[in-house]
């Protein structure tokens, strides 16, 4: 089966070990991820603080592009990417005007018939059927399951999961064998965009998260996106200065997690590219 | 200002809100959850339920001081303030509008100035490779801002972990993401 995919900047450069865990789960399920032909950053943050024209025509071309390739789903594992593509989607199909602009200034076909999966909702459908039977060595750690903001906020756009107390990374944990535990920082900011230019908020910001995760006895946090990904693991150090202790409570992609549960090789899921040592 | 204004919030900055964002500030009782639930208000000069009740007095130098506020810029559009207020109001989709027009009347925060430079080295990036190249970003930011010593020791260590693409990822219709911009751009002086 093949499905389409918009990798997005970060699984290319900083986060590639995200894209490695996704490939190597849907291949493990013989699932075919076909890249988006000559796809475009998203716009991101900087797009919409700046330009909303911009922050609109640069998700619109993807998706345009995703149609043109004759793609009817996209893997968008990115919450970040999946945010920006979905409020696309949403602006666009009730403003016709907004719609013929975009559409105008790419220079492409928009109808808006591409359907855009986060990662959860592509390994419920896919995976998560058949996941059961798969497991050989189950993910056997008290894990704080981390959905951040994009991912389930707003939820008047995106419908998916609780925007207070999701459930749905937990569910997928508890199948692998691990124990998700009840904490309180599910869905509060990382810091996200701000990792560079102000990296003293992410200090603090990570830092209640990390140190929440640490106190109600996680062994490792669970994510599904690059940015809280890299504030959680690559700005450790300043988490750790921010709660004056040495944490190292290793931060997973979901699927890092359930590809060892697979019993996929660790470096096939990129594992040792993290900056806080992965010793589940 | 008439009592009208203040109630409907029609006029002045908040006016202008409505008509770009369908965001109706008069909707805000200021019961204060925005600010509450906000991980950054200890960081901001006004909370985001004090933004909404500066633009509600429709007072042209309270809607100043909103455009130049440190607030609009370190707003990380969380999307937790819209979760949780009970009117409903899309604060973010009101802060992106904020901080578009902060720019356009070159009115952005001076703290605000590595935030802001970060956006322009991040769109300049995809502007001429159609993707994010992250070592052209940290050059161009670090130029922009002359942080030159921040996060120096991180690129090797990113490097190391094969996170860090030396050569760009360039997109093959890199003419078409530029025009892209330039329509944009060219509509945002109008």
């Amino acid at each position: 089966m093949t499905l389409g995919f918009y990798p997005g900047c970060s699984l290319k450069g900083s986060s590639r070990e995200y894209a490695e865990s996704v490939l190597a789960v849907a291949k493990a399920f013989d699932i075919n991820l076909e890249e988006i032909n000559d796809w475009n950053c998203c716009g991101a943050t900087a797009a919409h603080n700046m330009n909303k024209e911009l922050s609109l025509a640069l998700p619109a071309r993807i998706l345009s592009l995703a149609e043109k390739q004759g793609l009817i789903e996209i893997v968008v594992p990115c919450a970040a990417c999946y945010s920006r593509l979905t409020v696309t989607k949403h602006e666009l199909s009730k403003d016709t005007e907004l719609k013929a602009l975009v559409t105008e200034a790419n220079g492409l076909e928009y109808t808006g018939s591409v359907s855009v999966l986060n990662i959860v909702q592509f390994l419920d459908k896919y995976i998560t059927p058949s996941l059961g039977g798969r497991v050989v060595t189950p993910f056997d750690h008290k894990v704080a399951c981390y959905y951040g903001c994009l991912l389930v906020r707003p939820h008047e756009i995106l419908e998916f999961d609780r925007e207070e107390d999701p459930q749905s990374l937990d569910v997928l944990m508890l199948k692998v064998g691990a124990t998700p535990i009840d904490w309180a920082f599910k869905t509060e900011c990382c810091g996200a965009g701000l990792s560079v230019s102000r990296t003293s908020s992410v200090g603090r910001l990570s830092g209640k998260i990390i140190g929440d995760a640490k106190d109600r006895g996680a062994e490792a946090v669970i994510v599904a996106c690059p940015m809280c990904h890299s504030n959680l693991d690559m700005r450790r150090d300043a988490i750790n200065s921010y709660l004056g202790e040495k944490i190292d409570i290793p931060v997973l992609y979901i699927t890092q997690a359930i590809g060892l549960a697979l019993g996929l090789d660790r470096k096939a899921l990129g594992l040792q590219r993290h900056f806080v040592k992965v010793t589940v | 200002m008439s009592s009208d204004t203040h109630h409907s919030g029609i006029s002045g900055l908040g006016g202008e809100v409505l008509e770009h964002t369908e965001v109706k500030v008069s909707h805000c009782y200021q019961c204060g959850k925005c600010s509450a639930g906000c991980p950054l208000s200890q960081e901001m000069d006004y909370p985001p339920s004090v933004i909404m009740r500066m633009l509600q007095t429709g007072d042209a130098a309270l809607e100043d001081k909103v455009l130049r506020s440190f607030s609009i810029w370190v707003c990380l559009t969380c999307e937790m303030c819209f979760a949780r207020c009970p009117m409903s109001i899309d604060i973010p989709k009101m802060m992106d509008f904020l901080r578009e027009k902060s720019i356009k009347e070159k009115k952005s925060n001076p703290k605000a100035k590595e935030i802001v430079a970060f956006h322009k080295s991040f769109l300049d990036s995809i502007r001429y490779t159609g993707r994010l190249y992250e070592v052209g970003l940290f050059v161009d930011y670090k130029t922009r801002t002359l942080k030159i010593l921040d996060d120096l020791a991180l690129a090797p260590k990113m490097m190391k972990r094969g996170k860090l693409n030396i050569i760009p990822e360039l997109i093959k219709d890199r003419s078409g993401v530029a025009g892209i911009f330039r329509k944009a751009n060219k509509k945002n002086k109008n």
